[in-house]
């Protein structure tokens, strides 16, 4: 595995961290908000349109349209295009593409965005063509959606582990106290443990607070070379080191790990570090047991240890172990694609000295995880990425 | 513990009757495998032919050595219950309305795990037995039951929304002057269905059996000639808001070819009473069954055909009979589309010579009516489509599965 | 002189002075019809099947198509019909000349006896019994055998045992005798069929058929109403459909008698 054959990222920059902010229902396309999205990285970075010679998109609602449409609907041009439908894995998998294509030269200039519009009837319409294993054999059960499935793996994590829904509660309390002063989340109340615990069940053992509130929404950011950013005059941050895994431990009979569990020490190894030197973690929330899996799978305790690593510590921007530090989605709203994006940007926001809300103190180091695409009875995609404060 | 299901009230004649909604029904080519294993009854899953791997959900190539011949197959439907959840609240509309509702995820023996409703005594931790079974959509749907039988199991809420069991209905057997109409009507008497409508032509002829006949608990003769517009038109009136399962036994077997069978008078009442009867009772009985399929503990639940294997291979001995029996196969394929949106299913039982007296020169072995009618409530009981009783009738369907064109020899020698 | 007497006749029935007795059951299809063993060809009962109804189907009309048995219902049987008639000339619904549709009729009345007895056979005595007081049947006259059995309904009209139909009708020789020594036009009787319900095993079997069909005359069955009719002097109209090579049809029966 560790064969030292990963080449690093030298001389990629990472910038301009874009959200436009966010609705519950909105009437525009997602079309508008991609084009939102870009037309602030480009206005922030001082760029034009025509200098944006790469575009990475992910969206759920662009529908019937993908990024070629996107290149003759926004005007661009573009040398490099991809188009990541991997959900909450989106933002790490488009930074890794993008990444490797400034390195060789393949662009300049490479906008990522994830967007998604949120109509009345959007989830559900996205809910029956999301994916064929779904379609055969999930909707017809009855969840309507990704709970039931999350709540199985939940029940079985707590049988298997010990987890108790206190624990899932201090990740949600925390990042609710992490949102109150980010501007773009659309939970403007704080949470408390009691008022977690009671709030109205959804399918056992997951409650209303566990559950993300689906919003219209875009995130994006810049990726261009070093030098390129300089003469930009752009904060910048580095790439440490990245990996992607999907369809992990197939033979699993029920999901408790992710594919980071495979790749974690090559992670860390070709960035020449280990997690106590990372500041600061944004893991993909779509359920708080998805970010215990992902606080274990990425080596900051051993696997079933996750419970007892949350009651140890204090995870708000301010305390032992920063998390989610604008508040996740589950705090801020899941504007579909956008949602794999939400950790990665404000990472950058936060290593780029650029926060809006909560802070996280001489943050140097941040690790965002991403994880999605339940199509059956487990999340496929993973990845992540260390990502450094670029005058490291 | 299984609640036992309470004997329903009168319908409140006030209230707005719940109208029928289905859960989602798009399905993947190859995922109607299983709708197909559903139908019979069967617990079936792709198992390649390259390397034995056992597959679900239904897929295109092995997901261990990539071969494309992955052929469904009956496997073995024992597991282990790992986790379930009762679903609380959900935006598919179906489901929204029969809240809580329990799924789990089971590891199969055979290998995968497979996300599945429950019956109420499945329990997390414990052994299960999987089942197929055909949802109101008519789509396969698994679900798990406890490996031993429970009291009072056929009256779970979940495992009843998915089968048509007679218990506490109202059903009408359509014609109670034969052998298999009576032997219905005594098996669906025995498994506690609250009233058997029992029609009657021709009252001024007496027939055999009659006495008895009335003499069966919960059995209301009525009058109906399935040959007669009129008269299935006027019982339809009176009792089509009453019937929950209509059992058509309504019978003209009659040997001769096409060739062989001098005139058409003899076909002309055969297509009359088997395939036009079918068609009158259709229109008669079809839209108000429709409509109930969710009213309730006694909601319209199915309208079961007793149709000669023939239909799916002429025995030219019984030439005409057998294209008779076709139409009325047919016809009930389009049965179940048009009744499909009320959740309704079309039942069709499949036999060869029954121990009747216009099968009496055909050899052994035979149906008796008493067991025709026994296989009937068990399929009403399992939520099954496409039933076949006997041996002769398991005979063609296999030997139809490797080579209809024999079959068609075969028999026509 | 004749024409008349015509226009005399047809203002003494729209005044009444003549009154014409239906006596034909209604079409319809729960009337009960001849059930041969179950091996042999049936004879259709009768079924109305709605074209239209002032619906999509046709807006502005009502209307049905009819199927059934020639000899379905209150109907008519033709020289054709039996197996000893099939050789006569015009014996066939359409080639019976018109004439032959209008005829005088004697009424029988056997209806105390059959009461009694189901299979009550008319006997020459009886018929003998009936002239002493009613005068001689005059030939080319039906002769309609009253039985009161079209006041029964359903099973007690057809009276069905397991020994097969018990229904009365004449004996062999009553309907032999009315043929060869009174000349009659037809017979017409209450019950399904001419003969009596259990004839099929007279000598010879059906003779009310055998003898009057393989003489060229007619019959009428499923009759109504024979005792509003005198016993002599009453003017039947018994006209079949003109069906090609038919073998009988079902039919409207009027019986015209004077008021009094």
């Amino acid at each position: 595995m560790a064969d030292g054959f990963r080449k690093s990222y030298d001389g990629v920059a990472v910038a301009v961290p874009v959200t436009v902010p966010y609705r519950r229902y909105s009437i525009n396309s997602a079309h508008w908000w991609i084009g939102r999205a870009v037309h602030e990285v480009v206005t922030r970075a001082g760029l034009t349109p025509s200098d944006i010679d790469g575009l990475s998109l992910s969206s759920f609602t662009v529908g019937p349209d993908t990024a070629i449409g996107l290149t003759q609907h926004l005007g661009l041009s573009p040398r490099w295009l991809d188009h990541i439908p991997l959900g909450g894995a989106s933002g790490v998998v488009a930074l890794r593409r993008a990444a490797r294509a400034v390195q060789c030269g393949d662009a300049d200039f490479i906008v990522c965005v994830a967007a998604d519009t949120n109509h009345v009837d959007s989830f559900r319409n996205m809910l029956t063509t999301f994916s064929r294993f779904a379609q055969d054999a999930v909707y017809p059960y009855g969840s309507g959606g990704p709970n039931a499935g999350f709540a199985l793996i939940t029940r079985h994590y707590m049988n298997r582990y010990g987890a108790t829904r206190e624990d899932f509660g201090k990740i949600c309390v925390a990042q609710r106290a992490n949102s109150l002063h980010f501007p773009f989340a659309l939970m403007k109340k704080p949470l408390s443990l009691e008022e977690y615990l009671s709030a109205r069940p959804i399918s056992d053992p997951i409650h209303l607070y566990d559950c993300v509130m689906p919003c219209a929404g875009a995130e994006a950011f810049l990726v261009c070379r070093e030098d390129a950013a300089r003469s930009l005059d752009l904060a910048a941050v580095h790439i440490l080191g990245t990996i992607e895994r999907h369809n992990a431990f197939p033979d699993d009979p029920i999901q408790f790990r992710g594919g980071w569990a495979m790749d974690i020490d090559e992670l860390y190894a070709v960035a020449g570090i280990t997690p106590e030197d990372v500041d600061f973690l944004q893991t993909y929330d779509d359920y708080p047991v998805i970010c215990m899996m992902q606080i274990e799978d990425l080596g900051f305790c051993r696997k079933g240890e996750g419970a007892e690593f949350i009651r140890a510590h204090t995870l708000t921007a301010d305390g032992s172990f920063p998390h989610n530090v604008s508040g996740g989605q589950l705090s801020v709203g899941q504007a579909g694609a956008a949602g794999g994006y939400l950790g990665l940007v404000e990472a950058l926001r936060q290593l780029t000295g650029a926060t809006l809300g909560a802070k996280v103190p001489e943050a140097r180091v941040g690790l965002v995880s991403g994880f999605g695409m339940i199509t059956y009875d487990r999340g496929l995609a993973s990845g992540a990425v260390l990502l450094a404060e670029a005058d490291r | 513990m299984t609640e036992p299901l309470k004997r329903p009230k009168r319908k409140d004649p006030l209230k707005k009757t719940r109208e029928p909604l289905l859960p989602l029904k798009t399905r993947s080519r190859t995922a109607l495998g299983l709708t197909a294993a559903a139908a019979e009854g069967r617990f079936a899953l792709q198992v390649c032919a390259n390397c034995g791997k056992v597959m679900y959900p239904p897929r295109d190539a092995c997901p261990r050595c990539l071969s494309p011949r992955i052929p469904f197959q009956d496997v073995a439907n024992g597991g282990a219950l790992l986790a379930e959840t009762t679903i609380r609240t959900s935006i598919d509309v179906y489901f929204r309305e029969r809240m809580p509702w329990r799924v789990g995820v089971v590891k199969l023996d055979c290998g995968p795990s497979i996300v599945t409703h429950l019956h109420g005594d499945a329990r997390e931790g414990e052994r299960v037995k999987m089942e197929f079974k055909l949802d109101r959509s008519g789509q396969a749907v698994a679900i798990a039951l406890p490996e031993k039988d429970t009291p009072n199991m056929a009256d779970d809420p979940e495992w009843r929304e998915l089968t048509c069991n007679p218990k506490f209905r109202r059903i009408l057997v359509t014609d109670g002057r034969n052998a298999v109409g009576q032997a219905m009507a005594k098996a669906l008497s025995d498994a506690q269905a609250s009233i058997v409508f029992v029609g009657i032509a021709d009252p001024w002829k007496p027939f055999p059996g009659e006495e008895a006949l009335r003499k069966i608990g919960r059995v209301e003769i009525v009058p109906l000639d399935v040959t007669d517009s009129v008269s299935v038109d006027d019982i339809a009136g009176e009792i089509g808001g009453r019937v929950d399962i209509v059992i058509n036994t309504a019978e003209h077997v009659r040997a001769g070819g096409i060739v062989e069978r001098k005139g058409l008078t003899v076909a002309r009442e055969e297509m009359d009473i088997r395939y036009f009867g079918l068609m009158r009772l259709a229109q008669a009985f079809g839209p108000m069954l429709r409509a109930r399929g969710a009213d309730g503990v006694n909601s319209a639940a199915a309208f079961v055909n007793l149709l000669s294997i023939h239909a799916l291979m002429n025995l030219p001995a019984y030439g005409a009979f057998s294209a008779t029996e076709a139409a009325c196969l047919s016809a009930s394929q389009s049965l179940r589309a048009e009744l499909r949106p009320g959740g309704v299913k079309v039942v069709n039982m499949f036999f060869g010579p029954l121990e009747t007296e216009w099968y009496q020169t055909m050899p052994p072995p035979k149906v008796t009516p008493a067991a025709l009618a026994n296989a009937t409530v068990d399929a009403l009981r399992r939520g099954l489509e496409d039933v076949f009783v006997g041996d002769i009738a398991e005979d063609i369907r296999a030997r139809l599965a490797v080579n209809p064109k024999a079959v068609e020899r075969e028999l026509g020698s | 002189m004749a024409s008349l007497d015509l226009l005399d006749f047809a203002a003494a029935i729209a005044d009444g002075d003549i009154a014409v007795i239906d006596l034909t059951h209604t079409l319809a299809p729960d009337f009960p019809t001849i059930v041969m063993p179950p091996e042999l060809g049936q004879c259709a009962p009768f079924r109305m099947e709605e074209i239209s109804r002032y619906d999509e189907r046709g807006p502005a009309w009502y209307w049905n198509n009819l199927s059934m048995g020639e000899h379905t219902g209150t109907h008519f049987d033709a020289p054709i019909h039996w197996m000893s008639g099939k050789d006569l000339p015009n014996n066939s619904v359409d080639t019976i000349p018109a004439s032959a549709f209008i005829a005088t009729a004697c009424v029988i009345d056997i209806s105390t006896e059959s009461a009694a007895n189901p299979d009550y056979e008319l006997t020459v005595a009886d018929i003998e019994a009936w002239e002493t007081r009613h005068g001689r049947i005059p030939p080319r006259n039906w002769v309609l055998l009253r039985t009161d059995w079209s006041k029964r309904a359903g099973r007690d009209y057809v009276n069905m045992g397991d020994d097969g139909q018990h229904t009365p009708g004449p004996c062999p020789e009553a309907v032999r005798w009315l043929v060869k020594e009174r000349d009659v036009h037809g017979f017409g009787t209450e019950t399904i069929g001419t003969d009596a319900g259990q004839a099929n095993h007279f000598n010879p079997p059906y003779p009310a058929h055998y003898y009057m069909h393989g003489h060229g005359r007619y019959g009428l069955q499923c009759l109504t109403n024979l005792d509003l009719l005198p016993p002599t002097g009453a003017v039947v109209f018994a006209a079949p459909l003109k069906i090609r090579k038919g073998s009988g049809s079902p039919l409207r029966v009027l019986a015209l008698v004077p008021r009094s």
